[in-house]
């Protein structure tokens, strides 16, 4: 299958190895792969605050750029969210209304991708770890995924999967809520990142890299060691 | 001395209890006992999910027949001796009481638990005009004697320690101390059961009012509005617009449900349908009953195709309950008479967007709470839309041109790339400044380390694979 990726700007600048190990894994599997470089952002951060025209101009180069994709796989939960589910609610009564509508219809989330549409659970995975799994809100209740990470990660070899208590809360990121409301998105992290402890897990897994970065940047200040890793890492770890 | 714009009451609220680690701790205990009592309830239903499409279809046609549905109640509770009264907001509401109240020479209310009596600061008025004012439930008595307001809607006074609870009691009642529960809730009692039998007016709300008998429904756990309904010779209950529910039968799926999603629950204890004053042939009940419907601008919410079914609302406080934000700053911090996501909701509609749009911007869009709603109102995407209406209203000053200077950024690769450059060189100087007011970045690294920028992006990857 022909695969058209898109990257979130996170894991473009910040966390670029969890791109490189999507399209690894995605070529071991067989699939042609396609990169729109100059594709950058999705539009959510202005779409989340409310700034719906400065969405739409972001988001109009890659509603084009993707309209004759086959297959779009994203490498967050909550950037697919906003291709998937909110371009039809930002494009509404729009003249791109049909086009955002026809997009929603070929994306995927990463995980999602490879369990719903590929059938693919088992990939040859090896990491023997106790791993813990966090829920990125957008892709556990925008596109109702929780079971691909959990199918993904139960056939990789030597995991040990343990559920935190909190798996479904929030991390407290958020987007420009972060930096709109530090103090709550902090406290709300540090009820996560003492949730995940609790099961002393060795890795944190996530589908949404930007939930770990949040998380990433709170445990390096306080100093707990718990390493994060995007589930398409683990897959390629052998 | 003037009270602090609920924008800055809410920051300097919210940003103190998201680092107190005992009231998040108390907190946490509190709702991790709720979902424990309510997931068995909630397996209970033969289908939960089925129930709530139910559930949500039954407000849907009553609200977009309210105008139906509302004229039939009145019918069916004048009929058996109601007096309904129609009040557009909160002075004509306040009005209508206090006239009822002068009429009756009344000196002392009391009442039970009744939402919408915080919506028109009932209480702050009828002390001011000289009638004394007692809260029976016992949650609502203790937010009384601390001289606050509710901190949850259906648990007004969680927050507090049973030592704080008792210490309370001996300032206000001179009581011994203890910390038993029972003992507190007993000399609650004491002083309660003599105020319902001198009060000349008993106070309610309503959990639903039914059109098709004129009924109203109140649920309760501690038999207090059974009591002030009983006891007192003239009757008030004030009720929002939006609890009627067209026929009785339909409460056989509500009052489960509410019990289910509000306190987890089979049932609440104690479930009464009132039908109005003593009728001629009864030898108890109060001699006369007034209904007071309420819009204070629920009617525009009504109004709003989009949002309208934020009116579906049954006041459960389920979405209270999992709010990792409620979780975290508690029920004071939002300075409304509807706390948590509900309260994000409908506050701005209720109370005007442009001094309540913060409530939405305070919200990670998780969606937890649209997940638990019975009722399933659309509670997230309600922040969301909300967020755009201000914009759309009055766009911010600053952050408005901020997200231009996105838009035209993120639109031109080639400024994209630059920046990026120009972001990894100057990040070596960042640490000079970081934590400080020259940070750029501040709101960020207060608590967090920025990550670190690898020396190759994604995009950079690409191209030299490509070769």
């Amino acid at each position: 299958m022909k695969v058209t990726l898109f990257v979130p700007c996170f894991i473009d600048l910040v966390s670029p190895q969890v791109g490189v190990a999507m399209v690894n894994l995605l070529e071991k599997l067989g699939h042609t792969l396609e990169y729109p470089e100059k594709l950058t952002c999705c539009g959510q951060p202005p779409f989340n605050s409310g700034y719906w025209e400065e969405a739409r101009r972001v988001a109009r180069p890659v509603l084009e750029r993707l309209q004759n994709a086959e297959a779009v796989v994203i490498g967050s939960g909550s950037c697919g969210a906003m291709l998937k589910k909110f371009y039809p609610d930002l494009f509404a009564g729009q003249p791109e209304a049909e086009a955002a509508q026809a997009l929603s219809d070929k994306c995927w989330e990463f995980s999602e991708f490879l369990v719903n549409k590929l059938g693919v659970t088992s990939v040859g995975a090896k990491f023997p770890h106790r791993v813990t799994i966090h829920d990125g809100c957008h892709g556990l209740r925008e596109l109702n995924g929780k079971q691909p990470i959990r199918k993904l990660l139960q056939a990789v070899e030597g995991l040990e999967l343990v559920e935190m208590k909190e798996a479904e809360t929030c991390c407290g990121f958020g987007g420009t809520f972060a930096t709109k409301f530090p103090m709550i998105s902090t406290a709300m992290g540090e009820v996560k990142c003492a949730s995940a402890a609790e099961t002393c897990a060795e890795f944190m897994v996530s589908n949404d890299s930007s939930c770990l970065l949040h998380l990433r940047g709170l445990m390096d200040r306080t100093g707990q060691s718990l390493p994060t890793r995007h589930v398409a890492e683990i897959l390629m770890c052998s | 001395m003037s009270s602090p714009l609920p924008l800055s009451q809410f920051k300097r609220d919210a940003t103190r209890l998201s680092a107190d680690l005992t009231h998040r701790e108390r907190l946490q205990t509190a709702m991790g006992k709720y979902q424990a009592s309510r997931q068995p309830q909630q397996a209970a239903f033969h289908d939960w999910q089925q129930a709530r499409q139910v559930a949500a279809e039954t407000k849907w046609d009553a609200l977009n027949h309210l105008d139906v549905y509302l004229k039939e109640f009145e019918k069916n509770a004048t009929a058996r001796g109601t007096r309904v009264h129609w009040a557009s907001n909160s002075e004509q509401a306040r009005e209508i009481i206090v006239d009822l109240l002068k009429k009756h020479g009344a000196k002392s209310v009391i009442k039970s638990k009744v939402m919408t009596s915080e919506e028109i600061h009932l209480n702050a008025l009828l002390e001011k005009l000289g009638y004394s004012v007692v809260e029976s439930d016992l949650g609502e008595y203790i937010q009384q004697l601390r001289g606050e307001g509710p901190y949850h809607f259906v648990f007004p006074c969680m927050h507090l320690s049973r030592a704080e609870i008792s210490d309370l009691f001996t300032e206000h009642l001179g009581t011994a101390t203890t910390h038993d529960p029972e003992e507190l809730t007993m000399i609650a009692r004491r002083v309660l059961r003599e105020k319902y039998i001198t009060a000349d007016v008993g106070f309610t709300g309503a959990n639903f009012i039914v059109a098709e008998t004129g009924m109203i429904s109140i649920t309760e756990n501690e038999g207090n509005a059974r009591l002030t309904a009983a006891l007192p010779r003239v009757m008030i209950s004030l009720v929002g617009i939006e609890k009627v529910v067209p026929r009785l039968a339909d409460l056989a799926l509500f009052l489960p449900m509410l019990a289910t999603a509000g306190t987890g629950q089979p049932l609440t204890c104690y479930n009464s349908m009132y039908g109005g004053p003593r009728q001629p042939d009864e030898c108890d009940g109060p001699e006369e009953w007034h209904v007071i419907l309420l819009d204070n601008h629920r009617t525009r919410l009504l109004a709003d195709p989009e949002q309208r079914d934020a009116l579906h609302c049954i006041r459960c406080g389920a979405c209270l309950n999992v709010c990792p934000i409620f979780k975290n700053i508690g029920g004071h911090s939002y300075g409304t008479t509807y706390q948590g996501p509900i309260g994000a909701v409908i506050t701005p509609h209720l109370r005007g967007v442009q001094d309540w749009k913060h409530l939405s911007s305070a919200s990670s869009l998780c969606g937890a709470c649209t997940e638990t709603c019975p009722v399933k109102i659309d509670l997230h995407h309600h922040l969301l839309q909300q967020r755009r209406n201000a914009v759309a209203q009055k766009r911010g000053g600053l952050e408005g041109l901020l997200w231009k200077a996105f838009a035209f950024c993120m639109n031109q690769p080639v400024i994209y790339r630059t920046m990026t450059k120009m972001g990894r060189w100057t990040r070596p100087l960042h640490r000079w400044i970081q934590g400080s007011w020259l940070d750029p970045a501040r709101a960020w690294t207060r608590t967090r380390e920025l990550p670190p920028l690898p020396a190759e992006t994604f995009k950079d990857f690409w191209r030299n694979r490509k070769g």
